[in-house]
């Protein structure tokens, strides 16, 4: 310790330290601030050429609450509501499959990823919505006897399409959730004799569905995009609608800008929604209190001895 | 003697590795039995195939009038469904080394789990129970609290409690102090202690030599696969016959 190459380090004698209320003098970043001024020229003159462009801005904020605009916004939200139920059931269901101790379900849920995973989801839209084609009656003995083109209705063909489609992504995810909740959780529940189901149901999936909660979010705002596919099976949802009334009055790039501005509220609104489901599935991780209500009735029981 | 559990030349491979090689083991009702032994000598798969958590590839376990996982049907041993293999194993209280805690229910939730999803207790009923196990455990002002809020001795003793819950005729336990900080493992150990004292019938992997020799009816020294030394804590842990076994304890004991 009696020697040192950093010289000036050392030129600070013990006798001239500072008072504790020596004032600290923060670091200036002046690179923050340039950075952050181009940025915002930047933003500044994408903002104003879209401004000075070709757009009639009124007739984006005309056609914005356009009845025929938000009719399709609701077809928009009810497909995509839809398909992800459908999704997430096949999902948990081909999941849970995947696991299988039996390997004709694992092969048979691996199918069917590798099929719909591994196509296109604008042609499984397009199959879908064709599908009479090849069924042209859909007929189970008692139950129904239909044409298959009044069966598959545009809607009906969106809601398949997307819903399988994710469904296939979201096995994936359920199987990657369920592997990772820890396996002496499954060890316990069989030692206290849950069964499989029991175990699956009340144990592991409840777990997992914590776990894959963020995908989920995810998987809600991107049907919410995704279901403008419908668009080109002649389904009315939303981005349709744009269409038919930009054929008619030209109006190509403000319509388009709506149906922007519709889907950027759905899914803001999605994310916030993800924030919240996410605390709330995430209570019992850390610093979780309980307010349901027979916390107070065993609450108030005094604590034992040895507690600590 | 009024035998609980009788294991009968238990083998277990994993692949190539030969983990148990043929054991014996019988115990009565009411008796604490310690298996000590060095790391990776078989002792948790032991334990592990009494309640058939893996299933040995010969050998059997004789629980209380029933063997494990299966049924004597014909001449031959036949492998019992799924549920009553469970109603088997729910004979058996375990507690492993990590708790193995429901990370997604309370301390509360996890006790009545299972009298409610396997006994069809009521949630009222069982909850009342289940307070009263985890007063003994010293853990009911925790009740509702989550296991992640728990230190590990705490844990622990719920998961003893959770076990209890299911009034197993014997309870198991897998090194359920090996994973805690040192000055955690005495009010586990306490919380065993009671038990014996009770008149629980146990069957305790163990490092704790100390708590062998005071709490144990009879000790057990494993190695490699083996059961090398059996008897009376006094006898075993002081004047062990086995040459490996001195060796084994000369080390833990130094």
């Amino acid at each position: 310790m009696t020697q040192s190459p950093h010289k000036s380090t050392f030129a600070l004698p013990l006798a001239d330290l500072p008072g504790l209320d020596t004032p600290i003098r923060r670091l200036h970043h002046p690179g923050r601030w340039l950075s952050g001024i181009a940025v915002i020229l930047l933003l500044a003159v994408i903002g104003h050429a879209f401004a000075v462009g070709q757009i009639q801005w009124p007739v984006v904020g005309q056609f914005l609450t356009a009845g025929v605009i938000i009719t399709g916004f609701g077809w928009t939200l009810l497909i995509s509501a839809c398909a992800l139920v459908l999704g997430v059931v096949f999902g948990f269901a081909f999941g849970i499959m995947r696991l299988s101790e039996n390997p004709i379900l694992r092969f048979a849920a691996w199918l069917y990823v590798w099929i719909f995973r591994g196509t296109p989801v604008l042609l499984q839209l397009l199959i879908w919505f064709n599908i009479a084609l090849v069924f042209p009656r859909l007929y189970v003995p008692g139950l129904v006897d239909e044409r298959m083109v009044d069966v598959v209705t545009p809607f009906v063909a969106a809601v398949l399409g997307l819903g399988v489609n994710e469904g296939s992504y979201l096995t994936e995810v359920v199987r990657g959730g369920i592997g990772s909740v820890d396996r002496g959780q499954k060890e316990a529940a069989h030692t206290l004799g849950m069964t499989p189901g029991q175990t699956m149901r009340r144990i592991i999936l409840p777990q997992t569905l914590r776990l894959i909660l963020p995908v989920l979010g995810n998987s809600a705002i991107g049907m919410l995009k995704f279901s403008s596919l419908a668009a080109t099976i002649a389904m009315g949802e939303m981005l349709n609608a744009a269409q038919r009334i930009y054929f008619i009055n030209g109006a190509v790039i403000e319509l388009l800008f709506v149906c922007a501005i519709w889907y950027l509220a759905g899914t803001t609104v999605l994310s916030i929604g993800q924030y919240y489901l996410e605390r709330y599935f995430g209570r019992d991780a850390a610093a979780a209190t309980s307010n349901r209500h027979w916390f107070k009735v065993w609450g108030r029981r005094p604590a034992v001895e040895g507690e600590a | 003697m009024n035998l609980a559990v009788k294991a009968v030349g238990i083998r277990k491979s994993f692949g190539s590795h030969e983990v148990l090689k043929g054991l014996d083991l019988e115990v009565a009702y009411g008796e604490v039995l310690c298996i000590l032994g060095p790391s990776g000598s078989g002792k948790s798969t032991f334990l592990r195939c009494i309640n058939h958590l893996e299933t040995p590839n010969s050998g059997y376990v004789w629980v209380d009038g029933a063997i494990m996982g299966y049924e004597l049907n014909r001449g031959a041993l036949q492998e019992l469904p799924i549920k009553r293999l469970r109603a088997q194993q729910s004979q058996l209280g375990m507690v492993f080394q990590h708790f193995n805690l429901f990370a997604h229910r309370t301390v509360l939730g996890n006790v009545i789990e299972g009298p409610m999803v396997v006994r069809g207790l009521r949630r009222a009923e069982a909850e009342v129970r289940a307070m009263d196990l985890l007063e003994q455990v010293g853990m009911a002002g925790k009740a509702l609290s989550y296991p992640s809020q728990l230190s590990g001795g705490q844990k622990q003793r719920v998961a003893i409690a959770r076990s209890l819950a299911m009034e197993p005729r014997v309870m198991l336990f897998d090194e359920p102090t090996s994973a805690l900080d040192p000055e955690l493992v005495g009010e586990v150990l306490e919380v065993m202690r009671n038990l014996a004292r009770g008149g629980t019938t146990m069957i305790v992997v163990t490092h704790e030599i100390g708590f062998a020799r005071e709490v144990a009816d009879r000790v057990v020294v494993m190695i490699d696969g083996e059961i090398r030394e059996t008897g009376a804590p006094g006898q075993v842990l002081s004047n062990p016959g086995d040459p490996r076994v001195r060796t084994f304890l000369s080390r833990v004991l130094a």
